[in-house]
């Protein structure tokens, strides 16, 4: 058998950076939470790579969600755009990021989400971009509205947008949310809350950004986002 | 472990929520490899909560060497370069459907360097803050016998890592994310 190839694995977050998953208060976990504690594993190949999947998969709209129907959609124009870094600062270069997200009133394009806001016909909500060689992405889309969910009497979702992002590697895989300032529903959100350390919540806050902003267009938000950084000791397996 | 001053602070996980399918959902996702290549497998199963019942808004993500064991990534020790294996993506993804079930079409992984042929898993659901990871290894593989992680697993529990046979072409996956038979994940 060959001998194992050393290799340098992802630093583990540190404690209180991501939600545990199991959270009562988000209801939805009581079923889902694993009850046994996982097992901690040693990064190896399969860890460390990871699919680099770059422009092959971008559509000619995907980074304007308001081109992609005939029409324009409702509500307020918005460009959000940011870096991807790892936590050494490092700029993650060509990894797809993919959004999703409600339209202007709240609702969900998708056939399970009834609650009564109207759709949009000229709004779908789902968007992809690659990084640039220096990290950066920008989408164009309008800011979604609150929605209602059952979680708990009279529970409101802050605005947000789904974003998923794989990194260079297995072990940066990261599916979060972006918020907007100033949301007057934070306190009351679970899911929100669900992340114990308050700093790391507001790493989820997309800071508005006059700079950035395209006049008489298109209002501006900045979010950056931090994936793992790597260990810096190449891990060598026992062998004998 | 302590964050090193001018560290970098994560961004935090969040759940994908269920309606996940506006953004993930390829046409293509489930087909690691093409239709119609040597080899070919399907791997799937179904994915339960802790009351046994199908999760029907969940989605399944795999990743995996190529038939010789090979990464077409930096990190691989013979370097970036294209599968052998024409059409070859390494990454699957599937939506779990109306009955919990998802499938992926691929072919099985080469051996690694020390380890049992593998494929890395990731679940996302709503109800899931962060994702969890498994590992699908083979049935009938001898190498399971000396893998460094099976090693690491409660003997009772390994089973929930390996694939069943289901009939020609076909490996059962079962995923169980709480209660009787819960699967073995992995902090990655
Ligand atoms: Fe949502």
């Amino acid at each position: 058998m060959t001998l194992p190839h050393p290799v340098a694995g992802y630093r583990p977050a540190p404690d209180g950076a991501h939600p545990p998953l199991d959270f009562p208060e988000y209801r939805s976990t009581g079923l889902r939470a694993p009850a046994q504690a996982p097992i901690v594993v040693r990064h190896r190949l399969t860890e460390v790579t990871g699919p680099l999947l770059a422009g092959e998969r971008l559509g000619p709209s995907d980074h304007d969600l308001t081109t992609q129907h005939a029409g324009e959609p409702l509500g307020q124009r918005i460009v959000v755009f940011g870096r991807v870094l790892d936590s050494d600062g490092r700029a993650v270069p060509d990894t797809l990021v993919e959004i999703w997200q409600a339209n202007a009133a709240g609702r969900y394009a998708h056939a399970r989400d009834n609650w009564p806001a109207p759709l949009d016909p000229n709004f779908t909500g789902g968007g992809r971009v690659v990084t640039d060689a220096t990290g950066n992405y920008s989408f164009t889309t309008i800011k979604p509205g609150a929605y209602p969910w059952g979680n708990h009497h009279n529970a409101w979702r802050p605005a947000h947008i789904h974003f998923s992002l794989f990194g260079r590697a297995f072990t940066q895989r990261l599916v979060t949310q972006m918020y907007f300032p100033d949301d007057p529903l934070f306190a009351q959100d679970p899911i929100f809350n669900s992340v114990p350390d308050p700093k790391a919540r507001q790493r989820m806050v997309a800071a508005f950004d006059l700079e950035a902003t395209r006049p008489e267009w298109a209002l501006a938000f900045r979010f950056d986002i931090v994936l793992r950084g790597r260990e810096q000791t190449p891990f060598e397996e026992p062998h004998e | 472990m302590s964050e090193s001053a001018g560290r970098l602070g994560l961004t935090p996980s969040q759940t994908v929520g269920p309606f996940l399918s506006i953004g993930l959902d390829w046409a293509d996702g489930p087909d690691v490899v093409p239709a119609g290549t040597p080899g070919e497998i399907r791997i799937g199963g179904v994915l339960y909560d802790g009351a046994g019942e199908p999760v029907t808004d969940g989605l399944i993500e795999t990743w995996q060497a190529d038939p010789d064991g090979h990464f077409d990534h930096p990190e691989d020790p013979r370097g970036a370069a294209a599968s052998s294996l024409p059409g070859f993506r390494g990454f699957g993804r599937a939506a779990t459907d109306g009955e919990g079930r998802w499938e992926i079409r691929t072919v099985k992984p080469g051996a690694l360097p020390g380890e049992a042929p593998h494929i890395d898993v990731s679940v996302f659901a709503r109800g899931l803050l962060d994702r969890v990871v498994t590992r699908i290894y083979f049935p009938d593989e001898a190498a399971n016998v000396t893998d460094p992680l099976l090693a690491e697993v409660p003997a009772d529990r390994a089973a929930t890592l390996v694939a069943r046979p289901d009939g020609p072409g076909r490996l059962r996956f079962d995923i169980r994310l709480q209660g009787d038979g819960e699967t073995v994940f992995l902090a990655v």
